[in-house]
């Protein structure tokens, strides 16, 4: 089972920000449940395989007010893809500091590492829409495998099997996602 | 919250207000630009003048921004009605119909962000053929007023989206690579009915015609 997880404030924007991760799990035909993160609980969390924490809009920061409802991250091992506002509440559950930047539209990013399959030193063309990020550079507990400007874009837990990515696979780079779930 | 409705009066705006509606935000008020460049990448649609009578139809108000279009000043036009949007009726977010298009969705996404305004749209990345079943499963009427991609011609002006519709743009889909809700450009559409509507729209008059000897096609429906 695959918990896919909705950051977003607004229902509204699920469609935006949830449906398009859940229409690329239909394609692999595993089973799902989507669950908001202030509705969460652990009999969620113990049934999950996999996690997948997805992104929410430029202007929704209130996953960062209530970044305690993301507490059970400390004590997990599983598999977990955090995307955009995933990323950052990975972050900063390991005390990250957010910091703002601006970056809407596509960019290219090259992989320095093997990354869900992405071969190292691919350049590919990514979706941001972020107005903040986590200064991954600085949390010891993390690796960059992909970066820009300073900003990591794409990570991973060393210990943990904890990825994040800063861009909207599910736009255009869905076979990350698909990476993650097979 | 109280959203506007950036509004050409093809389906994928409206879908999207339907959608907004559903969810229970209240549509204030609907944008819709007006643009002099037929080949605008940002808004372009052949209809465009009967936006007017759709929110009368609607019954919502409705900011009309004239553009000439160039790729700057478009923007620009944007922002200002916008802004207006947000002076006069005091939406806190803005509804669009972006299906796939990233050129169109960044922009707006600056554009809202840059006044701190919510940015939603319902529509992104949504399967295609999804979109056209949910159309007719919603009693959306919406018909084709423009055609711009190969084999499409005049006879599909007017054409009604329904199960045939599908059908027929599914073998164009697999023959051709039409995309099946014309994101790509291949074709503009208008909606004639839908929930949101207090009362259908009527065509009772159209004007067809070609700028390009039959490489495209657009119509001009008069609507009551």
């Amino acid at each position: 089972m695959i918990l896919v997880i909705s950051t977003c404030k607004y229902k509204l924007h699920e469609l935006e920000f949830v449906k398009p991760v859940e229409d690329v799990l239909k394609e692999t035909k595993k089973p799902y449940v989507i669950r908001h993160y202030t509705q969460l609980n652990k009999n969620n969390i113990d049934k999950a395989d996999k996690i997948i924490i997805c992104g929410t809009s430029l202007q929704d920061f209130n996953y960062v007010e209530k970044i305690n409802k993301f507490s059970w991250i400390n004590n997990i091992n599983k598999p977990v893809l955090g995307i955009c506002a995933g990323m950052q509440i990975l972050g900063l559950v390991y005390n990250g500091i957010n910091k703002k930047k601006t970056e809407v539209g596509f960019y290219k990013e090259k992989f320095n590492k093997n990354f869900l399959n992405i071969k190292e030193n691919t350049e590919i063309e990514v979706y941001h829409l972020h107005n903040n990020y986590i200064d991954f550079l600085k949390l010891n507990e993390f690796e960059t495998y992909c970066k820009s400007n300073g900003i990591a874009q794409a990570v991973k837990h060393k210990q943990k099997p904890l990825f994040g990515v800063l861009f909207h696979p599910e736009v255009r780079n869905k076979e990350i996602i698909l990476n993650f779930v097979r | 919250m109280k959203l506007g409705l950036l509004f050409s009066g093809g389906k994928d705006s409206t879908y999207a207000a339907y959608l907004a509606k559903k969810k229970k935000h209240k549509i204030s008020c609907l944008i819709s630009i007006h643009s002099e460049n037929k080949d605008s990448y940002m808004f372009h649609t052949p209809s465009i003048s009967q936006t007017l009578k759709q929110s009368q139809a609607m019954d919502i108000p409705i900011i009309i921004q004239k553009t000439t279009g160039k790729k700057e000043s478009e923007l620009k036009d944007l922002e200002k009605a916008i802004k207006k949007a947000k002076q006069d009726y005091n939406i806190e977010g803005i509804v669009t119909g972006a299906v796939a298009s990233v050129y169109q969705a960044t922009r707006i996404q600056k554009i809202c962000n840059s006044m701190k305004l919510e940015c939603f749209n319902p529509l992104w990345q949504k399967n295609q053929f999804e979109l056209l079943e949910d159309l007719i499963k919603n009693k959306f009427q919406v018909v084709l007023t423009g055609v711009f991609a190969y084999p499409l011609n005049e006879k599909w002006m007017g054409r009604k989206i329904d199960n045939l519709f599908i059908s027929d743009i599914k073998k164009l889909n697999e023959k051709y690579k039409i995309n099946p809700a014309g994101e790509g450009g291949e074709f503009e559409t208008l909606v004639i009915n839908c929930p949101l509507f207090k009362k259908p729209l009527k065509i009772i008059g159209k004007k067809v015609w070609s700028d390009d000897n039959g490489k495209s096609w657009r119509m001009e429906a008069i609507l009551r």
